[in-house]
């Protein structure tokens, strides 16, 4: 293809970039953020894939198949973990305006200059030759897709200003300087660079889709074409099988952990997470929609590796597959599409790790000495802050311009993946510092000192200086036979061990050396001060988030002279603006004497301008501090940790009392209930006692007072009070039984059915005589016994019997008795032929208190109670009672009790 | 059943303290009705437009209260006035007998001549 067809496409694609950019940020100035959102947030984490992956893992899998998905695999795996670790490190970073990587470092171990110092040095030196690979990359594409046009030969990457390279660096650093220094922020965002990263990210999975559709669908029959022809060719048959290799196991491992750590730590990868995350709660759909992205961008790596290795010449660089391909198809337009994807993966990670080393490198290089100098102490208003933004515009073109001479000298000569792994290496050596940080409390600054500088020695004995030999930058010689030509110390193989790979030997020494250093220093050394109460911000962020004016150290500021260093080192505008912002109150009288609150606040806000060592130096000249000793803040954090544990204490026992309060009103209610039934019970007790006595009284008096009366009168009357005395004296009865059943008293015993049956039935007999009522009893079975008192289950035989009676058909009565038994229960069932009982009745007929009377009948002797009994006691055996009524097969009670053994 | 000037029906559904309440009412002046049910006392009422009406309250079905309610309602009864006779004792019950329209209210068990007296006293043949 033409390479000015090229040129202008990557020139149009960049002004693209920037329209979205400039929307984004016009729209954010408006109050409408088009960033804000989740999937924003995670497209822009996917930053994570570079050219590395656009091109490398086709090259990485053409090599050695699927060992190009550990470092995908790597964040997949820990994403869960994702959640809870950015949580904290995202809580953390806004509470102290943190800006970077090395920023949150330095913070957590007293603001340290020096710890800020080596931390940027050791990740600019790691990052470099990660962000010249990427300048690789676009040159690499850039020639492939050139390669086929005459003028191509104008560019020669041996001559300075005809290597293409060279140019795209340049408009690589005029975008990364137009968005990333626009002004000075305290919090380091950027929205527009957010949204054109963004859209880059669905830019390189869409191109990197259509490649891989066009390979497998339109140069293969689909994907069981691709492998089936893969199978069958010796070359390409290895890379669908897990070849297991000695040292495979190791590299699998340590190429996990490294991707893992570093799609957390990597500067550019803080910066999206952390820097410019809005809000908490994205990182939780974040933490699926990251792997999920990272899975599709992966589904045609392997198809298209085979396809390059089956279809084009055997000295094609692999690396470049994807663009090969359609081009020697002949599809140049869709070669130019999938161009375009690579660089935009090139250029967004470019950008992103560019603008995040600037920031380290202004706030925890340069500020902490240009502070130092006299002139600026004596700056004039926001002149510090102009200055900090003209010295990031210029790192941002050192350290491009680093990176580019890094391609020229090195990268040149090596495939993608490998350096990408270098640099993965170096952030690495953070991760003990990072994670002790935060996890643990005695962590401290000599330990990430010098457990960081000794995993920095080893890094660089291990990894880049023998690359740099191998380049033949320096002496090969080096790599047989050792540094200071001491077998022992041979780059890949220190101390003897040669069982692993470059990158998994390096990992091992660098991290045994790292951690025991940065352990055994922070177990035998003491913390000051500042590392104490930083300290506990990381381990317990959220007593500071919940609790915003933990005041630790007395603090005394003149508010007047704080004010002046917001104007001095923000300008007029910015200080201006901060000041607005700020809701608290500034000094507590009128005496000057700035609040706690406020000076924290300065000093937060200056943090986020120029890094917390930098703002550390600028406002300790300022204030007046408390002079405390180790023993005193211990204390004194001690008690701020009871005093938030007794909160939560208070919070958990509020909970507990709110919960019991519930279930005493529940209980209360229950209670309530129960009186008012007992109230119920005791109100119909009485009136069903008066009924009787009502009767007696009456006639008794008349008995008394009427001598007149015939002696049959007389007769009648007192019958009718012996009558209605019985009837009491079986209500009294009644009302103690339901008392005891109340009381739950009464033992359990084995009755036999039969003798008790033909007990009541005895007892009964004059009764049913003198009312000339039929009573058929078949009962075969003499041995059954239920597990009731036997005065109990006479009683509930009396009173069915009773009843039966009682219901009987007034002129040919008729009662039948039945009992059956099968294997497991015995049932019993008394049928008596009166009128059926009335069916609005049947739900209420064993409750307390219920009597069917009729006007056609006598009333009934009875007390309401009995069915209520009767009932409560088959159940306290087991058993059930039913009721079945009906004209025709009159009313029966069937009692079922389970067969005792 | 006697024949007299003044027509009293009983109603209470229990059937010895209907009879006991015949007994003490025995009296040439007094022609007596009885019903054990709210309904049959509604259905006598109109039939017999009684001078008194001894009601009980607690009964199967229709409550006394409920009785007397329809019976004021009704207009041919306007004169007939009620006694309530019943075991529900509380001050809250009474209240409730005279709003429903009660002209006396007498708890159970009863004096018989503290009866037969109210009958007197309500019949105005004191």
């Amino acid at each position: 293809m033409d390479a000015k067809i090229v040129v202008l496409a990557s020139l149009f694609y960049l002004i693209l970039l920037f329209m979205i950019a400039m929307y984004a940020i016009r729209s954010a100035n408006n109050g409408r953020s088009i960033v804000n959102n989740p999937y924003i947030y995670a497209l822009s984490l996917a930053v994570y894939c570079t050219a590395w992956t656009f091109y490398g893992s086709v090259g990485r899998a053409a090599q050695t198949g699927f060992s190009f998905v550990g470092v995908y695999l790597g964040p997949t795996i820990t994403a869960p973990l994702w959640y809870m670790l950015m949580r904290k490190v995202i809580l953390i970073s806004k509470k102290l305006h943190i800006t970077s990587v090395v920023d949150f470092i330095s913070s957590r171990y007293g603001k340290s200059t020096f710890l800020g110092f080596i931390t940027t040095i050791f990740l600019v030196i790691g990052i470099i030759p990660y962000i010249s690979i990427q300048l690789k990359a676009i040159g690499s594409s850039f020639d492939i897709i050139t390669q086929h046009f005459s003028d191509a030969t104008f560019w020669d990457s041996n001559v300075f200003y005809r290597d293409k390279v060279n140019y795209f660096t340049i408009l690589l650093a005029i975008f990364t300087i137009l968005f990333g220094t626009r002004h000075l922020d305290p919090n380091e965002r950027h929205e527009g660079l957010i949204a054109a990263i963004a859209f880059e990210s669905i830019i390189k999975l869409g191109t990197f889709l259509i490649g891989g559709i066009f390979v497998v669908y339109f140069v293969f029959d689909g994907f069981s074409d691709i492998f089936s022809q893969a199978a069958a060719n010796t070359n390409t048959s290895r890379l669908i099988t897990f070849a297991e290799g000695p040292r495979s196991s190791a590299n699998w491992f340590w190429v996990l952990v490294l991707s893992a750590v570093s799609a957390f730590f990597l500067p550019r990868q803080f910066h999206v997470a952390v820097v410019e995350n809005t809000n908490v709660s994205f990182v939780r759909q974040a933490s699926w929609m990251f792997p999920l992205y990272m899975l599709v961008i992966n589904i045609f790596v392997l198809p298209i590796a085979i396809a390059g290795l089956l279809k084009l010449p055997t000295n094609a660089e692999s690396d470049m597959f994807l663009l090969s391909l359609p081009l020697s198809e002949g599809h140049s337009w869709i070669a130019l599409l999938i161009y375009i994807g690579g660089f935009s993966a090139a250029a967004s990670m470019v950008v992103v790790s560019v603008i995040s080393l600037s920031i380290m490198v202004s706030n925890n290089l340069l500020m902490p000495f240009l502070l130092k100098t006299k002139s600026a102490k004596h700056a004039s208003s926001g002149a510090l802050s102009n200055a900090s933004l003209q010295i990031r515009r210029i790192i941002i073109v050192v350290i491009l311009f680093l990176s580019y001479m890094f391609y020229k000298l090195v990268s040149y000569n090596y495939p993608l993946v490998s350096i990408g792994l270098i640099s993965f290496a170096a952030i690495l050596q953070l991760f003990p510092a990072l994670i002790g940080g935060l996890f643990w409390q005695r962590a401290n600054k000599k330990g990430a000192i010098f457990g960081i500088l000794a995993g920095f020695v080893i890094w660089c004995i291990t990894l880049p200086i023998p690359t740099l030999a191998e380049s033949g930058i320096i002496d090969p010689k080096l790599i047989s036979e050792g540094y200071f030509s001491l077998s022992f110390l041979k780059p890949y193989a220190l101390f003897g061990l040669d069982q692993m790979d470059s990158i998994s030997h390096s990992c091992f020494w660098s991290m045994v050396f790292n951690i025991t250093t940065f352990v055994g220093f922070s177990m035998f050394t003491d913390q000051d001060v500042d590392e104490l109460t930083q300290a506990d911000i990381y381990m317990n962020i959220e007593k500071y988030t919940d609790n915003p004016d933990i005041e630790i150290i007395k603090k005394e500021a003149s508010a007047k002279r704080l004010k002046q260093l917001l104007f001095r080192f923000l300008g007029a505008e910015k200080a201006t603006a901060v000041l607005n912002a700020y809701d608290g109150k500034i000094s507590s009288t009128d005496d000057d004497k700035a609040t706690s609150e406020f000076i924290n606040y300065v000093e937060r806000i200056l943090s986020g301008a120029f890094g917390a060592a930098s703002a550390k130096l600028l406002i300790s000249p300022n204030i007046r501090q408390q002079t405390i000793s180790i023993e005193q803040i211990r204390e004194v954090l001690n008690q701020t940790k009871e005093i938030i544990e007794y909160s939560h204490a208070l919070e958990n026992r509020t909970e507990e009392l709110q919960r019991t309060t519930i279930e005493l009103a529940q209980v209360n209610k229950q209670l309530q209930h129960l009186d008012e039934l007992k109230a119920e019970f005791i109100s119909t007790v009485t009136h069903e006692l008066r009924t009787p006595i009502t009767t007696i009284r009456s006639f008794t008096q008349m008995l008394e007072k009427k001598t007149d009366l015939s002696p049959e009168k007389r007769k009648e009357f007192l019958h009718i009070i012996l009558k209605e005395c019985d009837r009491v004296k079986r209500l009294i009865n009644q009302v103690l039984d339901v008392e005891k059943l109340d009381n739950h008293e009464g033992n359990m015993g084995k009755t036999h059915v039969n003798s008790t049956l033909q007990f009541a039935i005895d007892r009964l007999m004059p009764v049913i005589d003198e009312k000339n009522i039929t009573l058929t009893v078949k009962f075969p079975d003499i041995h059954s016994t239920v597990n009731l008192d036997e005065d109990k289950l006479l009683q509930v035989f009396l009173n069915l019997l009773t009843n039966a009676i009682k219901f009987c058909d007034t002129q040919e009565g008729k009662i039948h008795i039945s009992g059956v038994t099968d294997a497991h229960t015995l049932k019993l069932s008394f049928t008596n032929n009166g009128k059926p009982i009335p069916v609005g009745f049947m739900p209420q007929l064993f409750q307390k208190f219920t009597q069917v009377k009729d006007g056609n009948l006598a009333k009934p002797e009875g007390s309401g109670l009995g069915l209520f009994i009767t009932k409560a006691y088959i159940e306290r055996a087991g058993g059930t009672i039913n009721v079945f009524s009906s004209e025709a097969q009159g009313t029966t009670f069937e009692l079922v009790f389970p067969k005792d053994r | 059943m006697a024949s007299g000037t003044f027509k009293i029906l009983i109603v209470d559904d229990e059937p010895n303290i209907v009879m006991a309440i015949k007994h003490i009412l025995e009296d040439e002046r007094f022609t007596l009705y009885e019903a054990n049910d709210g309904e049959t006392a509604l259905k006598l009422v109109k039939d017999t437009d009684p001078h008194l009406i001894i009601l009980d309250v607690m009964m199967p079905g229709m409550d006394g209260f409920a009785v007397a309610k329809s019976i004021i309602r009704s207009e041919n009864s306007a004169d007939t006035k009620i006694l309530f006779l019943t075991a529900k004792g509380t001050s809250k019950d009474k209240l409730q007998g005279y709003a429903s329209g009660g002209e006396s209210y007498m708890i159970k068990p009863f004096d018989n001549d503290d009866l037969l007296n109210q009958v007197l006293y309500l019949l105005e043949l004191e």
